[in-house]
């Protein structure tokens, strides 16, 4: 098999061709090396590869699997990881010029577990800066662009994670959603991306961006590969004081048993707030055309309302801000990373902080942080922070209701394709909005996915959303799989052959 | 840099024409083996920057962990102070910046404290008990430790550089808030300074600080405000922080209220302010003006989960609380049938433990007293030590007392033995044998010794014979001095009178 086939298989036949020996670990993350130095230069998903690091891990894997040592199923598999989470030794910088050249002295929970069961780190995605966007423009260290079309984003802020997947740059890789991150550069790219259950997948080593919003989750080509990967990584965690205490759901078994196609007694809501205008004409087709093959399944459709969803994008942009400025304070120049002494003036720590936090922040970072540290103000909390949680709350009591009449949720993850790098950048409210139908599930902690379902009347690749109830994650991967296994019967194949090729270096 | 001049009325003069007012806010570091919220161990004076981990120096991604130990020291605070616990609490975020904060917020409990609506009685010198009622002790974690270099003062104006140890970082605190002490009048000052004392002493008694004061385990921010009648409302207070002594506390409230009285009574409006605390011209000077106070920007800490203490563990705590000092100190008064001012001798003696050991031991509760408060006390202040320190135990002096009560050594022989215990020569059965001190209980060498007496008297011999009994007092001093006074008078005395035949 060649270099080029190995990175177009799945992460589970890779897995399976792993174990039955016929393809060694080093020669699949060679190949994917490979890939990575031909097409990276124009994708620009990586912000740092680590060969040496990858291929160590290979030949280890390698070694012990010839020693018959018994192995994680995801041995040898590589993958990317965005670079949100922290990776000891390994330059971690969060998309922002703030933490450039820190290397931290310890792995996340995630990074752990991703050594323990022996998937080669092949390095750190690009990403808008803490996370904050939504097309990874806000990056301190360039755009990365979309394999669909260069001169368009890739989404955000997990862009390079999805891009590096959506350009079989990487089969695997961990994204961060917190308020759509995961799932929007899904939609856009092509890729399946899944946000777990608040609590469901440890938080610890991830930089946090807003605590009560953030949750890690896998971006894969396929949901069993999203399957596979999140039973990696989750489950509870002591160092998490939000972790679930019990064990995940049977994750992989419930995508293996919806790619058999059937959904018959299964209740899929349609949420009525999370469409219609504003919605592209072509995402709303491929929405529509999905709902009928799901029917076509044996799903029961049902119209569901949650009224409160309005309010979500203004809950969400009290409570991320507010969150962010206490959890970026941390970045002062006193401890690690970047550090700025005034140049005129004296260097007291006031001052050092201050230009430090000025030189290295960028500028929808400083908005977040202004807009937050304001929320929180003495006199102003009650109208602002105050009232987005009692809007959370409500949030969360619609989709209780909803949940009592269906078993999943459906929407289009993102209100439109892929926009041209630039045309939002300086329109936060315009970029804000491309998370309308993602923020919801972040506000209640309930689980969603992305899985795509066609390609828009411009060509570009649309979203579904399911969302389930909270702890309810395999009900994502039986719908889902089902879904996929539907419209790659309609299309003869998987969505993303029919991106273009990219021009290899 | 010069003092400005700040002028002061005689502490006499401001409570009589004012009304002091007190709140008192003490942190106590609990002695618990980790941090608040992660593994590093607590270490006193270990390497700066050793006793850390990504949580307790805020790197970018860790997470904290609440410290169950920390939890339970707390809630057993609480118990201790009578209050309420709560069913359910949050911690929140104190948002600001400083380098010895190392997430530049102070994880902390606001609105939502663990214990609440408490009080504690504390007793004062002449045994008058006054009650402080206790608004809230809630738990947080410490900063880190500037350290100002350069410059001649130690402190950050003027200082080349500083440097910051994180160990002290994420150690846990409870901090214990008063509600407005009034009542105290003139006697502020020595309240104020009983409440902390007080505290330190049930800090110990639970288990839950080592509380030194001078290392910081225990330090007290006091609030002061001045009243023109106990009935006018309150009065503008200021902060004075880290008063880190008992002596300190008192010193510091009679200072604020000196120089706040002559602010008043000039005419002119206190400041609400912070001050500080110099131990040693015994003034406070200003510090931060709390008008234009910070903003901290509290909310709720959501990395963390409520703290929700069932309410079967908190009576399971409440159920293992040790006696506490007064209570202690109550039922020992009665038990051992003290007086009042008698044990509060033996209070400020340092004595409680001593003769409760020295109780156990086998002397009666008088007895140990004599010892303790008597001939040790005196031996502990020639030599200057405490008498904790003195090189006897509780249980050689109730060893001592045994000997006494066996009738083996008298009260002078024994004082002669505990001598000789206290400069190292044993026990007091071994120096007793060394030193050749018992009693001699051998009738029959008594005996001899009495004829001798008799024989060499035979006028004083008659006269007892005559019925003149007072005159036996002759003969025992006679007998005592043949023996070296290692006779038991009593014996003796009934010994002659049974040779002379004539009924005692």
């Amino acid at each position: 098999m060649s270099a080029t086939d190995l990175t177009r298989l799945t992460a589970a036949d890779l897995a399976g061709r792993l174990a039955a020996g016929e393809v060694s670990s080093v020669e699949a993350t060679q190949a994917h090396l490979d890939r990575i130095a031909a097409v990276d230069g124009a994708v620009h998903a990586f912000l740092h590869v680590d060969a040496e690091g990858a291929l160590a891990t290979a030949r280890d894997v390698d070694a012990r699997r010839a020693a018959g040592e018994d192995l994680h199923a995801l041995a040898g598999v590589p993958i990317a990881v965005k670079d949100i989470v922290v990776t000891r030794g390994l330059p971690t910088t969060a998309g922002s010029r703030i933490l450039e050249g820190w290397l931290p002295p310890y792995d996340a929970t995630i990074t752990t577990r991703l050594r323990e069961a022996g998937l080669p780190i092949l390095g750190k995605t690009n990403m808008d800066e803490f996370a904050m966007g939504s097309s990874t423009e806000h990056s301190a260290f360039g755009n990365t662009h979309n394999p669909w079309d260069l001169d368009r984003i890739p989404g955000g802020s997990g862009g390079g994670s999805a891009a590096a997947v959506a350009a079989y740059e990487a089969p695997l890789a961990i994204g961060t959603d917190t308020g759509g991150s995961i799932r929007q550069p899904g939609a856009v790219t092509g890729t399946v991306g899944v946000k777990p259950t608040y609590g469901g997948v440890s938080r610890y080593g991830l930089i946090a961006l807003a605590s009560s919003l953030d949750q890690a989750g896998p971006v894969t080509r396929t949901v069993l590969d999203s399957a596979l990967l999140h039973e990696v990584i989750g489950g509870h965690d002591p160092r998490d004081s939000t972790s679930i205490p019990e064990p995940l759901p049977a994750l992989v078994d419930a995508a293996r048993r919806g790619a058999s196609g059937d959904l018959t007694g299964v209740r899929v809501g349609v949420v009525t707030e999370l469409g219609g205008e504003g919605y592209q004409a072509g995402v709303r087709a491929r929405f529509e055309e999905s709902l009928e093959l799901l029917r076509g399944a044996g799903a029961e459709i049902v119209e569901v309302s949650c009224p409160h969803f309005t309010y979500a994008l203004g809950a969400y942009y009290l409570i991320l801000p507010s969150e962010a400025s206490s959890n970026l304070a941390k970045f002062d120049g006193m401890r690690f990373g970047l550090r700025v002494e005034p140049t005129d003036g004296p260097a007291t720590a006031e001052r050092v902080m201050a230009a430090t936090r000025g030189a290295g922040f960028g500028d929808e970072v400083k908005r977040r942080i202004i807009l937050g540290t304001y929320a929180l103000s003495a006199g102003y909390y009650d109208a602002y922070y105050g009232s987005a949680q009692k809007v959370r709350t409500l949030i969360q009591r619609d989709f209780a209701a909803a949940f009592a009449q269906a078993d999943v949720l459906v929407s289009p993850t993102a209100p439109t394709t892929a926009f041209r790098l630039g045309e939002k950048l300086d329109d936060p409210l315009a970029m804000y909005l491309n998370d309308v139908a993602t923020i919801p599930a972040n506000l209640a902690g309930v689980p969603g996915m992305s899985v795509p379902n066609g390609l828009s009347d411009d060509g570009l690749p649309v979203g579904l959303q399911i969302l389930a109830p909270a702890k309810a994650d395999d009900r994502l991967y039986r719908v889902g799989a089902a879904l996929e296994t539907l419209l790659e019967k309609t299309w003869g194949a998987p969505l993303l052959s029919r991106a273009p090729e990219l021009e290899t270096a | 840099m010069s003092a400005p001049t700040v002028s002061l009325v005689e502490y006499d003069e401001a409570v009589a024409r004012f009304d002091p007012v007190i709140g008192i806010e003490v942190h106590v570091e609990l002695g618990t083996r980790t941090k608040m919220f992660d593994s590093a161990p607590q270490t006193f004076g270990a390497e700066p920057n050793t006793a850390v981990s990504p949580v307790s120096l805020g790197l970018p991604g860790a997470l904290p962990v609440v410290n169950g130990t920390a939890v339970e020291y707390a809630i057993r605070i609480g118990l201790a102070l009578n209050c309420q616990i709560a069913e359910r609490c949050r911690f929140a975020r104190k948002n600001y910046f400083y380098p010895d904060v190392p997430k530049n917020f102070q994880t902390s409990q606001y609105d939502e404290p663990i214990a609440f609506d408490g009080y504690l009685d504390v007793e004062l010198e002449d045994g008058t008990v006054f009650r402080v009622e206790i608004e809230r002790a809630h738990m947080e974690e410490d900063a880190g430790k500037n350290t100002h270099v350069g410059g001649s003062t130690g402190r950050i104006h003027g200082a080349e550089y500083s440097l910051v140890d994180y160990n002290r970082a994420g150690i846990p605190l409870v901090e214990i808030v008063t509600r407005p002490i009034t009542g105290a009048g003139t006697r502020a000052p020595e309240v104020a300074r009983a409440y902390v004392q007080a505290l330190r002493d049930i800090f110990r008694t639970l288990g839950v600080s080592e509380a030194r004061m001078e290392r910081g385990n225990v330090r007290a921010d006091v609030n002061l405000s001045l009243r023109p009648t106990p009935q006018s409302p309150l009065g503008t207070r200021t902060e004075t922080k880290n008063v880190n002594s008992f002596r300190s506390v008192e010193r510091a409230v009679r200072y604020e209220v000196s120089r706040q009285a002559a602010i008043l009574a000039g005419g002119g409006t206190v400041v609400q302010e912070t001050r500080h605390w110099h131990e040693d011209t015994g003034i406070t000077t200003p510090g931060r003006v709390k008008s234009d106070a910070e903003d901290y920007r509290y909310f709720p800490e959501p990395d963390l989960v409520p703290v929700a203490p069932s309410r079967e563990w908190v009576e399971a705590i409440r159920a293992s609380l040790p006696e506490l000092p007064g209570d202690r100190r109550r039922r020992l008064t009665d038990e051992w049938g003290y007086s009042e001012p008698e044990m509060r001798d033996v209070l400020n003696a340092g004595a409680l433990d001593l003769i409760e050991a020295t109780v156990a031991a086998g002397a009666t509760p008088a007895a140990a007293r004599k010892w303790w408060m008597g001939e040790l006390a005196r031996t502990a202040k020639q030599r200057e030590v405490d008498l904790a320190d003195l090189p006897v135990t509780p249980a050689q002096v109730g060893e001592l007392q045994g000997l006494v009560d066996a009738g083996r050594i008298n009260d002078k022989l024994a004082r002669q033995v505990l001598e000789g215990v206290l400069d190292g020569e044993g026990s007091p059965e071994q120096v007793l044998v060394a030193r050749g001190l018992e009693v001699v209980s051998d009738d029959g060498a008594l005996l001899a010794a009495i004829d001798d007496v008799l024989a060499a008297q035979p006028d004083v011999a008659d006269r007892i014979r005559g019925g003149k009994l007072q005159a036996v007092g002759a003969i025992v001093g006679g007998v005592m001095k043949a023996t070296r006074g290692q006779a038991d008078a009593g014996r003796v005395r009934e010994l002659i009178l049974s040779r002379l035949g004539v009924e005692g």
